[in-house]
Order: structure tokens, then sequence, then C-alpha cells
């Protein structure tokens, strides 16, 4: 981990009373490292689970908001279950996306809001993922049009890509939900 | 039995035989599944981890398209039933800010394995096989959110599950002891960083073959999906079929592995090809 300065006046209170709302309490913290240690993506992370949950405590959002690992968690909830504090880790890691998107932070790892994007685009429109038109969307997006050919082929060729997307009837849901329900009443 | 039905996105996609072979089955165990009606992705882990309001909204409509209240609900895909059981909570705990009107609906979600194991369905299937998968070794793996986290998913034994081993040992077939029963195969990431799902795949089938394990089983589409088109990316030679559950039992008690079911695998399944042609001749001499 890179030297971060940790110092009560940088704590961003905003962000501490969010993690409050969504029962994510950070402070319960030892830093007993059993998140980082059962993390199977860990080492791929610029900053380890146990550091990610101690920037959180200090309310330190800059530097998550900006690093990679938020990225590449995988909400596999495994650091979360193991927390003998019973901290939300994985609640942690979507508050920092959720901000993150908000704000209009770079990612550190572009692709992977990139995919999520196209997987909801998907829904919104029809109601259902639609897996061609979100490969589709994806590829176009994140300029990776050539990984996976041959596997996108092959599943094309077992069946398992429906052609035509099946469209629920109540779009109008759909809309409502992705136009911001219950964000009414946020402020 | 009547048990509503959520079959979500995969399994009229990548995952259609998974579906048509859950189908299958409650027809065997006598259980009548009614579809959700008009039911809606449940946003997966997309929607959960960028937009918190979305990823419950979405599973919480089809828990509101529930008709005739008092069926518990059956999910196949394990994502599905994670994110369905996390608006059942919310929804519970929280009625007002979800937008619930009148009296919260009455049922439990429940994932085809739990249902599976349950000590009843379970001697129904034992009963019906007709042809064993005597011996075949194999490696049961659920993943991630069929059991993670417990306070959604209600699982007894979230590090040490049982029900995939339950359902095998009932098709004669033999189920390994391995390490990476319940490890993530990344499969959300599998898209945008193939290069860590391939990581993350290679280290399971390495651990199951070390076990002894011919072929994987499991419960959830995204598993079945990437442990199978990452395998290939390794381009290792023995790879590991993956099957569900649910295949396999109609298998069994069908007594055979029909050439459309073989087909829909990316990794050769001749293991369980081979398993009934080789009983075949044996009941023939």
């Amino acid at each position: 981990m890179n030297n971060i300065t940790i110092s009560p006046e940088d704590r961003n209170k905003k962000f501490l009373n969010k993690l409050k709302e969504r029962d994510v309490d950070v402070q319960a913290c030892y830093q007993c490292g059993r998140c980082s240690a059962g993390c199977p993506i860990g080492e791929f992370f610029d900053l380890n689970v146990m550091e990610v949950v101690r920037l959180a405590t200090y309310g330190m959002e800059e530097p998550l908001l900006n690093c990679h690992t938020i990225w590449l968690c995988a909400a596999c909830e495994t650091c979360a279950t193991r927390c003998p504090n019973d901290i939300e880790i994985a609640g942690l890691m979507d508050v920092l996306r959720e901000i993150a998107l908000r704000k209009g932070v770079t990612p550190a790892e572009p692709r992977v809001p990139l995919f999520h994007k196209a997987f909801l685009g998907s829904i919104s429109h029809w109601g259902r993922a639609y897996e061609i038109g979100m490969i589709a969307g994806y590829k176009i997006n994140s300029r990776d049009l050539l990984g996976d050919m041959k596997l996108g082929l092959n599943m094309f060729l077992k069946g398992k890509l429906k052609l035509t997307p099946h469209s629920i009837k109540g779009k109008s849901d759909m809309k409502q939900i992705f136009s911001g329900k219950g964000k009414e009443y946020d402020r | 039995m009547k048990l509503s039905y959520y079959p979500g996105c995969s399994l009229e996609g990548t995952a259609l035989d998974y579906d048509q072979s859950v189908r299958e089955l409650c027809t065997h165990l006598g259980v009548e599944l009614v579809d959700i009606p008009d039911w809606n992705c449940c946003g997966a882990s997309s929607a959960h981890m960028t937009d918190h309001e979305v990823g419950i909204r979405l599973p919480l409509r089809n828990l509101l398209q529930v008709t005739g209240s008092g069926h518990d609900i059956l999910v196949p895909c394990a994502a599905c039933f994670q994110r369905l059981r996390a608006a059942d909570k919310e929804m519970r705990d929280n009625p007002v800010h979800w937008d619930i009107v009148g009296s919260v609906p009455e049922f439990e979600i429940v994932h085809i394995s739990t249902f599976l194991a349950r000590p009843e369905i379970l001697e129904k299937i034992r009963d019906k096989v007709s042809q064993p998968l005597s011996g075949l070794p194999v490696a049961c793996y659920y993943g991630c959110l069929s059991l993670r986290h417990p306070h959604i998913t209600g699982a007894p034994n979230w590090e040490m599950p049982v029900n995939l081993e339950c359902i095998i040992e009932a098709l004669g077939a033999k189920p390994v002891n391995w390490s990476h029963r319940t490890e993530c195969c990344s499969g959300s990431l599998t898209m945008a960083r193939p290069d860590i799902a391939r990581k993350l795949v290679g280290d399971i089938a390495v651990a199951a073959k070390r076990a002894g394990a011919t072929a994987m089983v499991t419960d959830c589409p995204m598993c079945q999906a990437n442990m199978e088109s990452r395998q290939l990316d390794l381009g290792g030679k023995d790879d590991l079929p993956v099957f569900f559950a649910t295949e396999l039992i109609i298998a069994a008690i069908e007594g055979k592995y029909p050439k459309k079911q073989q087909k829909v695998h990316l990794v050769s399944p001749d293991v369980v090809t081979q398993h009934f042609d080789s009983t075949a001749t044996e009941d023939s001499v």
C-alpha cells in the first residue's frame, strides 16, 4: 500500500453518515484481517480489503473512490460473512461504487462499470436481460471487440444465446425504477 | 405440491437447459410450478453493485407479482435467489421505504438444492432412480450466492454446505472431499476481466481434480457457464464438465443422457455419457 496520510480533519462526515444509513458499521473493525485473508480476488487489488475498511473508518473517501479494488470486488460476500464484528464489507463496496458513479469519478477499472451499464441498459429497456444486445453494447462501449469472440460464437452455435429479446408487460415499472424511484425524498 | 417459480434471465438464455431440467424434474416429483406472472430481471450483481434502490426495487417487483400467496417460491439460479431474498428482507424490515401497500405477502424463497435436499424429496428421488451414477467421483461446487451472506440466504451451513452432496449421493455418485466448494469463480467479472476469471476457475478446477473428481456439479448458472468456458480458455487437457444437479437427477431417473443434452456443454460431458453407455453394455451382457 502506498502511504496515505490519515487525518481527522479530512474525514468526510457525509460519507460516514451514508455508511451509517446503510448499516455498515466500519467503526467496529479491529483490523484482524480475516476479510483480506479470505478474499478470492485479493491478489489483484491495489488496496486490500482491511485497508479499504480502515480508510472508510477514517472517512477517507477520495483514495477509496479512485482505487481498483472497488471495481474488482466480485461481491462474493466472503469478507462480510467471515467478519467477526459482522461488518457488511460487501455493502461498503456497494456504497463506494455508487458514490464513485454519482460523483463521476473516472473508474480505475473502466470496463467493469461499462459492463454493469450495458447489463442494466438491457433490463431498463426490456425488463429482462437480453444477452446478445447486452454483449454488443458492452463490446462497443469498451472497445473490447475481439475478446471472447470464439466463446461467443461457441455459445451461439450451442443455442445458448437467445436471438430475440423478451419484453415484459410492466415496462412502465422499469421506467419508474430506473428513473430514481425511492430517491424522491433524498433531500 | 404447488410452488411459485422464478426462472430468471439466465434460464431463458445461456442456461435454457437448466430451466428445462428443473421443470421436467418437478413433473417427476409431482410438484406444480406456477411462474411468477410477467417476472422481470432481478438486477443480478450489476444493479446492487451500482445503485442500491434499483438493486432492491428490481427483485422486489417480482415478489409483489406473486399470485396465490402461501406457496413458497422456487429459484434455480443462485444469484436470483440471493437478490430476491435481499428484497424480501428489505420489504419486511422497512415496508414504508419500499412503498409496500397493504400487508406484506407471506412466502418463503427457496433455492433449488435446499428444496431437493429435503428428506421427503430425496426419498422420492432415490425411489425414482432407474440407473444410478454408481461410483462417479463428483466435486459438488456451490460458489457464493446461494450461501452468502447467511443473513440474507438463511443458509445454515454456509462454510460447509451439504445439500448438493446429499443429492449426488441419492443418485449413487460419490461426492469427493475438496477444498474449493464455496470459493468464488468471479462470474460477475468474467466479461470485463477474463484474466481474473481464468485464474479463479483454474484454481477451482485444479482443486477438484486433485481430489479425484472427474466432473463437477453445481446449482448456479453463472458458475456453470463460467467454469466451463474459462477452463477452455486455459487450454488444458482434462477439463472437467460442469453439470447442473437437476440434469444429473433426470439422467439417473430416466436412465439415459440424451445427445441433445450432451451438446449444450462446452466441455465434453463424456464421463457421464460413457457411464450410461458402459452400464448399458453391462446390463446387456
